[in-house]
């Protein structure tokens, strides 16, 4: 599953595609284990790059690495074509917005927005029409003589955004800075990243292990596990084409099969799925015939009907093992003949939803299916948990 | 949590005052009749030089008396003390930054270290390092047998070859004794500062020696603050070091208090000294208190 190179399922998008940040084979190894191996990637000018995966992938120490807070064991970080692997933070042209914000406790808004260019001794003028500027882009001219403590989670969260933007940074770097807002909070939060970005044109590079905040903001994700870097592309790649299980299951649900190929002919390939045939069009697995890989279905993507079969999908019959309303869907879970488990989300109607124990067709269309090399882990076949 | 402070104050003159009675009666106990006794001692005459009895008599001219006659020695309890304190910042301070940051698995092995001569008395140390640094002792010996004596008399350590009876043995014992009481108020408040500050000053284009100055320095001033309380006072009205490794020369205010009380039975004397002396530490922490500012930390 893990695979040495991470696939680039796609060319480099973005409004620009001159590479701000090339982190060029790096990998770094601390005293008992390897945080990062080998990640070669590069994020280009304006985007808002995202680094997503579970906790220990190596993504917080791929930032870190960025900042100048750690060093790489061996490769390089080139800003802008120049290498600072080994140059401190204080000289580097990235700021950060940290996980718990790291305001400066004994100083005011004014003041901590301030910082930056104070220390690299800007003239006063500068310094002042600086800070106004960015106090006005997070929206908080009105509390410059406030205390860190004094303000709410969602406008620390500001005062340590402007605090690193007032820089003019090559690039932004942001630590799970939404970890620590409420749900609703942070829905708003990443609007108003995504308005402030665009404003002033910087590139963001963030991290975080909530898929969805991923989805919502990125221009393109990479997708970490376990020190490697498992795929880059944009939101819409990486969950309708996943480059591996992992990625599947970490990103959105999945339905997951062990399927093998038996036939490809043109954009075609036939797979056999649970002891039945189906076919997968532009399939991008890379697997050859005879070879053994993973056939995956998103659970929006499966049809439920209790009535006929849809004449163009694909279809089977199953029993409705479990029904959870969940507001905008309801998820269900059905069994086919074979023992396994189907997830469908099903948008939530009044009337006629099948409940447990019915007998009903799942369906799905040509286009809905996946192939993937490797095979699902044995304990977690049917779905992957949705990483929250 | 507004609303829970206002019910419960609402709720609660009556029990409030109930629950610190006994707080109260305590400090009227042993505080306030205390000192009005003391008071009143330092206003009475002494009638008979040989006997220690006392009568009321509003004599104010016991506190200017006190002043000219032991003036060298409050100065010199001050500037012992004063020396003593500084030398605790500059030997605690360090070490608490080191426990707090540094020290990793061995923080609390090493804090338990900085405890470890409270398990033993306060004057049972004294007496140790009277014997340690004596003329008998074996720090004079070593010196003497490496033909170093010069070089510590050089240095000030050593006086004619003898490290007792110095200013400097008084105040190493006062730095000695009281530098625990510096180490843990500032590792309490270095302990607090959320170590990424030092990283966003660094991301902010400060070397390191800057953000510590302009990061960690303010935000444990607090700790400095307390330190300096709770090693300055005592060390100032401390007369055990002075008494124990100092000379005739180096007697401090304590030692003077307690000589007044018990050799010379000259309760009033005593008295109006030990209220001068309570008046300017009183007055000296209040200035210094003002002069930092540590509420304003606290926001």
């Amino acid at each position: 599953m893990s695979t040495p190179q991470a696939v680039q399922t796609s060319p480099i998008t973005g409004p620009g595609t001159k590479p701000v940040i090339e982190i060029d084979h790096v990998s770094k190894e601390f005293a008992d284990f390897t945080a990062v191996k080998d990640a070669n990637f590069s994020i280009v000018e304006g985007e808002f790059f995202s680094m997503l995966g579970p906790s220990g992938c190596g993504k917080t120490t791929t930032l870190r690495m960025i900042a100048g807070f750690e060093t790489p064991t061996s490769g390089a970080i080139r800003l802008q074509g120049e290498d600072v692997s080994r140059v401190p933070p204080n000289k580097r042209d990235v700021n950060t917005v940290f996980q718990q914000y790291a305001l400066f406790p004994h100083m005011n808004v004014w003041d901590n927005v301030a910082y930056g260019p104070r220390a690299k001794k800007l003239p006063k003028e500068e310094v002042a029409k600086r800070v106004e500027e960015l106090l006005g882009v997070v929206r908080l001219s009105d509390f410059a003589t406030r205390r860190p403590g004094q303000l709410s989670g969602g406008q620390q969260q500001r005062v340590a955004l402007a605090r690193a933007l007032v820089n003019y940074p090559k690039a932004l770097l942001l630590d799970e800075p939404l970890g620590a807002l409420d749900l609703k909070l942070r829905q708003g939060m990443q609007l108003e990243l995504k308005r402030i970005q665009r404003e002033v044109g910087i590139t963001f590079v963030f991290v975080t292990h909530d898929q969805e905040e991923a989805l919502t903001m990125s221009d393109r994700i990479a997708v970490m596990n376990v020190g490697n870097v498992e795929q880059i592309g944009s939101p819409r790649e990486i969950y309708d084409h996943p480059a591996s299980v992992f990625v599947a299951g970490f990103i959105g649900q999945a339905n997951l099969w062990v399927a093998k190929v038996v036939e490809r002919t043109g954009s075609t390939t036939t797979v056999e799925v649970a002891g039945r045939r189906l076919d997968v069009e532009n399939d991008r697995s890379g697997l050859q015939v005879g070879e053994t890989g993973t056939f995956m279905v998103r659970p929006e993507r499966v049809h439920i009907d209790a009535d006929a079969a849809h004449p163009e999908r694909w279809t089977v019959a199953a029993t409705i093992t479990e029904l959870v309303f969940q507001g905008p869907v309801v998820r269900y879970e059905a069994r086919l003949a074979d023992g396994s488990t189907v997830v469908a989300h099903v948008p939530a109607r009044r009337d006629g939803l099948p409940i447990p124990g019915d007998v009903v067709k799942a369906s799905w269309s040509d286009d809905a299916c996946v192939l993937l090399p490797g095979v699902p882990a044995p304990t977690k076949s049917d779905t992957a948990a949705d990483e929250a | 949590m507004a609303g829970t402070t206002n019910t419960s104050l609402r709720k609660g003159r009556k029990s409030t005052y109930g629950l610190l009675s006994p707080a109260i009666l305590w400090l009227i106990l042993f505080f306030v009749v205390p000192m009005a006794t003391l008071l009143k001692i330092a206003l009475s005459t002494k009638p008979d030089p040989w006997l220690p009895n006392y009568t009321f008599a509003w004599e104010w001219g016991n506190f200017s008396d006190a002043v000219s006659r032991f003036s060298s020695e409050l100065y010199r309890s001050f500037g012992y003390a004063a020396v003593a304190t500084v030398l605790c910042i500059l030997i605690g301070y360090p070490l608490a930054y080191f426990l707090a940051f540094r020290a990793g698995k061995w923080r609390s092995l090493l804090l338990g270290l900085v405890m470890v001569p409270f398990f033993t008395s306060f004057l049972i140390r004294t007496i140790a390092w009277k014997t340690i640094l004596g003329r008998n002792g074996p720090t004079i010996w070593f010196l003497e047998h490496a033909h170093l004596t010069g070089v510590t008399d050089f240095l000030r350590l050593t006086s004619n070859g003898s490290f007792l009876g110095t200013p400097q043995a008084v105040i190493g014992g006062l730095t000695y004794n009281f530098v625990a009481f510096m180490i843990l108020p500032i590792y309490v408040s270095l302990e607090k500062i959320d170590i990424n500050l030092l990283d966003a000053a660094r991301d902010l284009y400060d070397v390191p020696a800057k953000a510590f100055r302009k990061i960690i320095l303010p935000l444990s001033l607090p700790g400095v603050f307390a330190g300096t309380l709770l090693t300055f006072i005592p060390a100032a009205g401390d007369y055990i070091n002075a008494n124990l490794l100092g000379n005739a020369n180096t007697t401090m205010i304590g030692s003077q208090i307690e000589n007044l009380f018990l050799s010379e039975s000259n309760y009033p004397a005593a008295a109006a000294l030990s209220f001068i002396f309570m008046a300017i530490i009183t007055a000296g922490v209040l200035v210094y208190a003002r002069v930092l500012g540590t509420e304003e930390l606290s926001a």
